[in-house]
């Protein structure tokens, strides 16, 4: 049984090619087969995030020109067994591919992987369309913030009448515990009340998540940085798993047990 | 002073998080109806003019709304009445 799942947010930069990479891995490192499909051609990243980049003779787009198999474009990671990237092409447009060609490369992939992951461009054009129409599961993922929220909002409704996806999973990423304490950036409960979509995990802003992919090594291959901790939570939440979401709080201070001892903690 | 510490370690949310969360509430539901705030200040001033034929209202008072429950979306209007007009002569 395998599952095709677009991670898509309309808005960029809140995160998509760094939740793609996460999961993948952290799928991947449970012994899952897993596909990733970089479907931003023309700013692919996930090959960089991933460690890859020097590794590409093949794109998604020679596979839908024949110029090659799709086994040849396939890119397997030399840390983890069972991974593999597609990777798109960095010198043509979204216009390469079209929503009919990811519904063959995708219906293709299945047959050979547990997983298969695809990291939607950012907007609701072309790309975008493409992205989402050999999937049948979605993940949203957002920001804690007006715009990114709007915009989720705006592709949850074109999931749903473009690719029938009626049900995306929500993960809010980059979330800054100081600014939820004091009232300045938008709670969980907050997001879960204006989307109405069911959480699956939240990401702590981390600067441990800039430093792997300046390494290319995804944070949820390390040890010990928060975020990683809160990649392998979303992954086990996936596999059907209930984990609670983590305290983010770390901040056992002065006046964290001043909070407890009025009465607010 | 145990009121000042509440406030210092923040349980009333002075911030702005309110604040966009309400923004957010009511941009949302004009986007998911595809009806700008703008289309909606254009309909209240066409109802006022058909309802003041009938019906003497309070303009100032009336109010004219999107809202949302689940999947549907609702136009609530409330308006204030004054007082009702002789409306043979509007009919004919
Ligand atoms: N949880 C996080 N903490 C800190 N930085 C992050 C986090 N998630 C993403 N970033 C950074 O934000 C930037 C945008 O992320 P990216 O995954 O490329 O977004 P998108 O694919 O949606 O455009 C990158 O520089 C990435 O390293
Ligand atoms: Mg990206």
């Amino acid at each position: 049984m395998s599952e095709v799942i677009v991670v898509t947010s309309g808005k960029g930069g809140v995160g998509k090619t760094t939740v793609t990479a996460n999961i993948g891995c952290g799928l991947a490192m449970l012994g899952y087969k897993v596909v990733l499909i970089d479907a931003d051609t023309g700013l692919r990243n996930l090959d960089v995030v991933l460690g890859m980049e020097n590794r590409i003779v093949f794109d998604l787009t020679d596979v839908i020109e024949e110029k090659c198999r799709l086994r040849q474009a396939l890119i397997k990671d030399r840390r983890i067994e069972e991974l593999f990237l597609l990777p798109t092409a960095q010198t043509k447009d979204k216009s390469a591919v079209t929503a009919k060609d990811m519904q063959d490369v995708c219906g293709q992939l299945r047959e050979h992987f547990d997983y298969v992951i695809i990291d939607s461009p950012a907007g609701i054009e072309q790309g975008f369309q493409s992205a989402v129409a050999g999937a049948e599961k979605a993940i949203v993922v957002t920001a804690a913030e007006v715009a990114a929220v709007r915009d989720a909002d705006r592709v949850v409704g074109l999931l749903d009448s473009l690719a029938e996806i009626r049900d995306p999973k929500l993960i809010i990423n980059r979330l800054r515990v100081h600014m939820v304490q004091r009232g300045d950036m938008m709670s969980l409960e907050d997001m879960h009340d204006i989307l109405g979509l069911e959480l699956l995990g939240v990401i702590p802003d981390d600067e441990s998540v800039v430093v792997a992919t300046n390494r290319g090594e995804p944070v949820v291959t390390s040890e010990n940085s928060i975020s990683g901790r809160a990649f392998k939570n979303i992954v086990r939440r996936m596999l059907g798993e209930s984990v609670p979401l983590m305290n983010l709080d770390h901040r056992e201070g002065v006046f964290n047990r001043l909070r407890k001892i009025i009465g607010l903690g | 002073m145990l009121d000042f510490l509440a406030r210092l370690l923040g349980r009333e949310c002075p911030g702005s998080k309110n604040v966009a969360k309400e923004r957010l509430r009511l941009v949302l539901v004009h986007d998911r109806a595809d009806v700008s705030p703008q289309l909606l200040q254009l309909l209240k001033n066409d109802m006022v003019e058909v309802i003041s034929k009938y019906i003497e209202i309070d303009e100032k008072g009336l109010d004219v709304t999107l809202e949302r429950d689940d999947n549907q979306v609702a136009l609530v209007a409330n308006i204030p009445v004054k007082k009702m007009k002789r409306v043979a002569g509007n009919l004919a």
